[in-house]
């Protein structure tokens, strides 16, 4: 059957107005930006938890279900709105077992077995009397799942669910949410400011920055082609500056001091130029694209060095695990197919 | 041998009242966290607090002025009911009310506020009632908080003197509670009767004490 979960909103806040439309039919949208950007708050004016100045929020899964209408004064309460919140603490009741918590959602006359199912489903058995302080974090998640998943929503909101945890939990966590979401046959949006999260759970991207959409569009598009700075920034493009146009497929990096040449034709409103830290490759000193690194720094991590030039390029290079050693070349280049051209 | 009157009149009041505040503290607190706008927030904050700064005569004062004969309230009930208020054993029930109010109200308030909101609105979410989401999430988690606010008013009840003088006067046998029933054994010169009086409250006191703080540890436990 196919859904559709319609958001249209504006609402005035302190710094900036929240301005976001956009429709879901599948999967899961990723709504990436910097913090403070309006994502929670767009997540909290679909479930309802705060009430947005006007607009519409509906869903649509062969009947339509108006979430709020400013134009008909509808608000539908939270409770009313079959919509899940993952929240970044998880907000399990402390004072209620695993078990409780998991059934805290389900009404008398609902079936209570699906309690005993979700504690399987979500490996929880043998901790359903523990209280959620005595349960690792990893487990806590897995409550938060369950507890969301037993009320059975039409939609899931996740609000950063991994912003607090260490790399390990992390990375851990991430492949269970990403197994959970494969068996979940509803819509959910997750909120991130993180592009490697958003790049693993989502096929499709909106990218805000106060409170305005400044890109939406499928996840792969958006981090080969990010157009514009910010999105290329969020992607996590290391390496942006500010260009000024020598000729059709010249540019000078102003930030570097220098001249760079493009695959692409330019045109006048390309104001910036990306090239991200992995597309650099040792050169001759004549080679296209090539420049010096006089008084470059190296710093070693597990996997990579990062080695910062003089004009602040940044460069990543591979490496195995036991070298430690490494000579900086004299020349790097940087393949003019992948200058990233970026409007401002 | 000790009249026994002014232990049970205490007692009969100060758990009436504390039946009363407890719950009426819990309610104006949670209604008052609702309230969006802050300068509302703020005049029903100062009314619900002024019986704690204010001199317990001064409030006595104003409840005389309310409850008693010519009184809005107590000619009200003069008229209907043909009972009167002031000075009679409902006065000290007023009185120990109005004074331990503030503290009641205002420990639960703190304790509602220390509640993560996040919590209520999962539990908004998850399609609880919001009658639910106050017993089962905001109370249950706030319950330390409340409690010791309930300590505290019931002993400000106990002990109450100031209003209870002004409103309920100190009549043997009807409105002489235990803090009266001390000053005025004290006042008579009997210092041996007031001990005895002394020693009751204290023993109340800290039974009263005891039995809320052993509920509120063993309920902490249990969560950590």
């Amino acid at each position: 059957m196919s859904k559709l979960l319609k958001v249209d909103i504006q609402k005035k806040l302190k710094e900036f107005d929240l301005d976001v439309n956009f429709e879901l039919r599948k999967g899961c949208l990723g709504i990436l930006g910097p913090s403070g950007c309006g994502k929670s708050m767009t997540l909290k004016s679909i479930a309802g938890i705060v009430d947005p100045d006007e607009g519409i929020v509906s869903f649509n899964n062969g009947d339509e279900t108006i979430y709020f209408d400013s134009s008909k004064k509808t608000n539908l309460k939270p409770q009313k709105r079959n919509v899940g919140y993952l929240f970044q603490n998880y907000a399990l009741f402390p004072n209620m077992t695993v078990e409780e918590n998991v059934a805290v959602g389900l009404s008398k006359d609902d079936d209570m077995t699906i309690v005993s199912e979700m504690i399987k489903r979500f490996h929880l058995n043998g901790l359903e009397k523990r209280y959620p302080r005595q349960l690792s974090g990893g487990q806590q998640q897995r409550v938060a799942l369950a507890r969301i998943l037993a009320y059975s929503p039409d939609v899931i909101l996740f609000d950063e669910p991994f912003s607090a945890m260490d790399t390990y939990l992390k990375e851990q966590l991430r492949i269970e949410l990403v197994n959970l979401l494969n068996d979940f046959d509803g819509l959910s949006i997750l909120v991130t400011h993180d592009r490697d999260e958003a790049f693993q759970f989502c096929d499709a991207l909106l990218v805000l920055d106060e409170g305005k959409i400044i890109a939406k569009g499928s996840t792969h598009e958006l981090f080969e082609n990010p157009k514009k700075v910010q999105v290329a920034r969020l992607t996590g493009c290391k390496n942006i500056s500010k260009i000024e146009i020598v000729d059709e497929y010249h540019v000078k990096a102003l930030d570097w001091g220098i001249t760079l040449e493009v695959s692409e034709k330019i045109s006048s409103n390309i104001t910036h130029i990306g090239i991200r830290a992995h597309d650099f490759t040792p050169a001759q000193s004549d080679e296209v694209n090539s420049f010096d690194t006089i008084n470059a720094t190296k710093l070693e991590m597990p996997f990579e060095w990062e080695i910062t030039l003089a004009n602040g390029i940044w460069w990543k290079f591979e490496k195995p695990i036991r070298a430690h050693d490494f000579e900086i070349p004299q020349f790097l280049k940087v393949d003019p197919k992948n200058i990233i051209l970026l409007e401002d | 041998m000790m009249d026994w009157s002014p232990v049970f009149i205490s007692m009969k009041t100060a758990s009436l009242s504390i039946f009363i505040t407890f719950f009426v503290g819990l309610i104006v607190a949670w209604g008052l966290i609702k309230i969006k706008n802050d300068s509302i927030k703020i005049v029903l904050d100062g009314i619900f607090t002024l019986p704690i700064v204010l001199p317990p005569t001064v409030v006595g004062f104003f409840l005389l002025y309310i409850f008693g004969v010519r009184g809005p309230i107590g000619s009200f009930f003069l008229d209907f009911f043909s009972t009167k208020i002031a000075f009679s054993w409902s006065a000290t029930v007023i009185a120990a009310v109005v004074m331990s109010f503030p503290l009641m109200y205002r420990s639960a308030r703190g304790a509602f506020e220390q509640v993560d909101s996040n919590l209520l609105d999962a539990g908004r979410t998850l399609g609880m009632s919001e009658w639910k989401i106050f017993w089962k999430i905001l109370f249950a988690n706030a319950l330390p908080g409340i409690i010791s606010g309930g300590i505290l008013a019931f002993a400000r009840g106990l002990g109450e003197f100031g209003a209870t003088a002004m409103l309920a006067g100190n009549i043997a046998g009807q409105t002489r509670t235990l803090p009266m029933a001390v000053y005025s054994e004290v006042a008579a010169g009997n210092m041996g009767s007031a001990f005895d009086y002394v020693i009751v409250i204290v023993i109340i006191s800290f039974i009263a004490i005891f039995i809320m703080d052993f509920i509120t540890i063993r309920k902490e436990r249990q969560w950590r």
